[in-house]
């Protein structure tokens, strides 16, 4: 990309836009347009969001309130007025309802543990490639044996020992995904150390410190946000299997995975409860992936073979 | 290479050192294990009488020490005999129950592998051969899919149609060889998904090279050209990740095996959860962590042999 040189100091705004090119926003925008599957994907993640926010506005029957006489009733169903889109479960709840409000937790978990492992992994990341020497074998080392442990293993004994509980299945899903962010920070790092910025900034006396968050940071930035946007799907599956194995957020709060689980038992009668809940779920994660796919292509091609 | 063989092994011990020591602290997780051998009601002197009594009230260190080698207190064997406690609920050793369910989660894994493999590799090759056709873009579409379906909900979804709907498929259990399908389905679609995806990106960048064009020249048959001189070269990452990919499953079909009742070390460890049966737990999270170093030290020294051009120092 073209950069504004020292002569170029006298030209105008419009001028110096020519000159620098389009901003990253405009190529994302730009690139945006040749890729319908992304605008859907950007479309399904908005609306999830939005129900995730205000579930009361959009569900027509309160997820919580059970009753018999409205059990197992099949999609279209309509009963004394009340009418059930996609059908009740065994306890008389709608379905619709229980899967707008179960889009709150599967968020709130995928971002939290995304952003928290991200805060973790990059300050390990950053400062193993950094410091080196035996912080960097600890680290590496932390990393080779977590990630040994058959991750679900380690999650279901965990939450079992701790007790289902949001802060607890966020902190089990970020334990294992702050790896990927410190192993590819960790790379980054080791290659940009080594740049004259950093022996310029380090020359002219700057603070370690200044170095790692002014010099370093923003140079692993863009890596981190692909990583985030490509791992936010598979933290909600992981969420989602927790719960539809009994160890997540403990019910009567609906979630995805435990609104499966709770079909499971009536597969053969009410296809409906399995049904509707991981259509939803695969359509948000599969956008999500999209949306990853997308971001990573505007913001870092490079990065295909690290994070796959 | 003989060096690294070596450096590569001792790095595997100390790995599976670690884990011993978090399979360790997730015992001291739950708490003094006198106040859970007791009855609810017990005084703090009874706690403590037997905490003396069994060893726990030495620092935590020592106690490591008798978690390894065994304990003096207690009569116990330790992990370096295979001791890992009796299981509460079925009353037989942990390690050796673990061990009789272990070669099932082996087979579904393996059967898992081998149905990704048969669909991923033609599946890669073909998208990549016919770029940006309807062959490619339809692949892709199914390997995203495939990379996005929670696998809980797909074995549910074979189940209603296989099970409930054309009755043609067993659902739960293990008693002969249809009672595979599923399950195998089921845990092998993410590894079909991102083989499908590796086999494709790599072939396409094989596909490009001057040996290729050569091939091509020299007047050979296409389906030659794909297969003895792009494939084969292509095959040194794809080989690794189909080994990577057993690891993983064989630690991951907790799930799977949970969807079909399959009797196997995920099954068993959801059950024991269930139970409070801990000395089950750390003996299957130990075995399946082992098996999955082992296969990734294989894997890593297979990739070294495959491909000599790579120096590890």
């Amino acid at each position: 990309m073209a950069t504004a040189s020292a002569d170029q100091k006298n030209l105008t705004n419009e001028q110096l836009e020519d000159v620098r090119g389009p901003s990253d926003f405009q190529l994302a925008m730009y690139e945006l347009k040749g890729r319908p599957p992304a605008i859907i994907a950007l479309f399904i993640v908005f609306t999830v969001i939005t129900l995730a926010f205000i579930p009361g506005v959009f569900a027509p029957h309160d997820p919580l309130i059970q009753n018999l006489d409205t059990h197992l009733l099949p999609p279209g169903s309509e009963v004394k007025g009340s009418y059930f889109a996609l059908g009740t479960d065994h306890l008389g709840r709608d379905v619709l309802s229980r899967i707008i409000w179960g889009s709150r937790i599967s968020l709130i978990v995928g971002v939290t543990a995304v952003l928290f492992s991200g805060l973790i992994g990059i300050s390990i990341g950053i400062m193993a490639g950094f410091f080196g020497g035996w912080i960097d074998t600890v680290c590496s080392r932390a990393l080779d044996t977590l990630i040994s442990i058959p991750f679900i293993l380690l999650a279901i004994s965990i939450v079992a020992i701790l007790g289902p509980s949001l802060e607890v299945i966020v902190s089990v899903i970020a334990l294992r995904t702050w790896i990927v962010y410190a192993r590819v920070v960790r790379g980054e790092v080791l290659a940009l150390k080594e740049n004259e910025f950093v022996v310029g900034a380090r020359a002219v006396g700057c603070k370690t410190f200044r170095i790692l968050f002014l010099y370093l940071l923003p140079n692993v930035v863009s890596s981190c946000i692909v990583i985030a946007t490509l791992y936010l799907g598979r933290m909600i599956i992981i969420e989602a299997s927790l719960s539809f194995l009994g160890l997540g957020v403990p019910p009567p709060t609906p979630t995805w995975g435990g609104i499966l689980a709770d079909g499971r038992g009536y597969i053969d009668t009410s296809w409906w409860i399995t049904f509707f809940p991981g259509l939803v779920l695969m359509l948000t994660v599969l956008s999500v992936n999209l949306l990853g796919d997308y971001v990573r292509d505007v913001l870092d091609p490079r990065m295909k073979r690290n994070v796959d | 290479m003989k060096t690294y063989i070596i450096r590569r092994s001792l790095q595997s011990i100390v790995v599976f050192c670690a884990i011993l020591v978090i399979i360790f602290s997730m015992l001291w997780l739950t708490g003094n294990p006198a106040e859970v051998l007791l009855p609810v009601d017990a005084d703090q002197e009874a706690i403590d009488a037997l905490s003396k009594e069994m060893g726990f009230d030495q620092p935590l260190y020592i106690q490591f020490g008798y978690y390894l080698f065994g304990n003096p207190h207690q009569g116990t064997g330790g992990l370096i005999r295979g001791d890992f406690g009796i299981s509460s609920n079925h009353e037989i050793d942990a390690l050796e129950l673990v061990l009789s369910h272990f070669p099932n989660t082996i087979t579904l894994a393996v059967c898992a592998v081998l149905i990704a493999v048969i669909l991923s590799i033609p599946l890669g090759v073909l998208s990549a051969t016919f770029r940006n056709t309807w062959i490619d873009y339809s692949s892709s579409v199914c390997a995203m899919f495939g990379q996005s379906m929670p696998n809980f909900w797909f074995g549910l979804l074979l189940i209603l149609f296989f099970a409930v709907w054309w009755k043609v498929l067993p659902t739960s259990g293990y008693e002969d060889w249809t009672y595979l399908i599923l399950p195998s389905a089921t845990a092998g679609i993410y590894a079909t998904a991102r083989i499908t995806r590796m086999v494709r990106s790599q072939m396409l960048d094989v596909l490009e090279m001057d040996y290729v064009r050569t091939a091509r020249s020299k007047g050979l048959v296409e389906y030659v050209v794909i297969i003895f001189h792009a494939l084969k070269n292509a095959s040194i990452p794809i080989v690794t990740l189909i080994g990577l990919e057993l690891g993983i499953l064989l630690g991951g079909t907790v799930v799977t095996e949970t969807i079909f009742s399959f009797p196997g070390v995920g099954y068993l460890v959801v059950d024991a959860i269930a139970t409070q049966d801990f000395p089950v737990v750390q003996a299957a999270v130990a075995l399946l962590s082992l098996s999955f170093v082992f296969v990734n030290l294989f894997v890593d020294i297979l990739y070294a042999w495959l491909d000599p051009r790579i120096s590890y120092s």
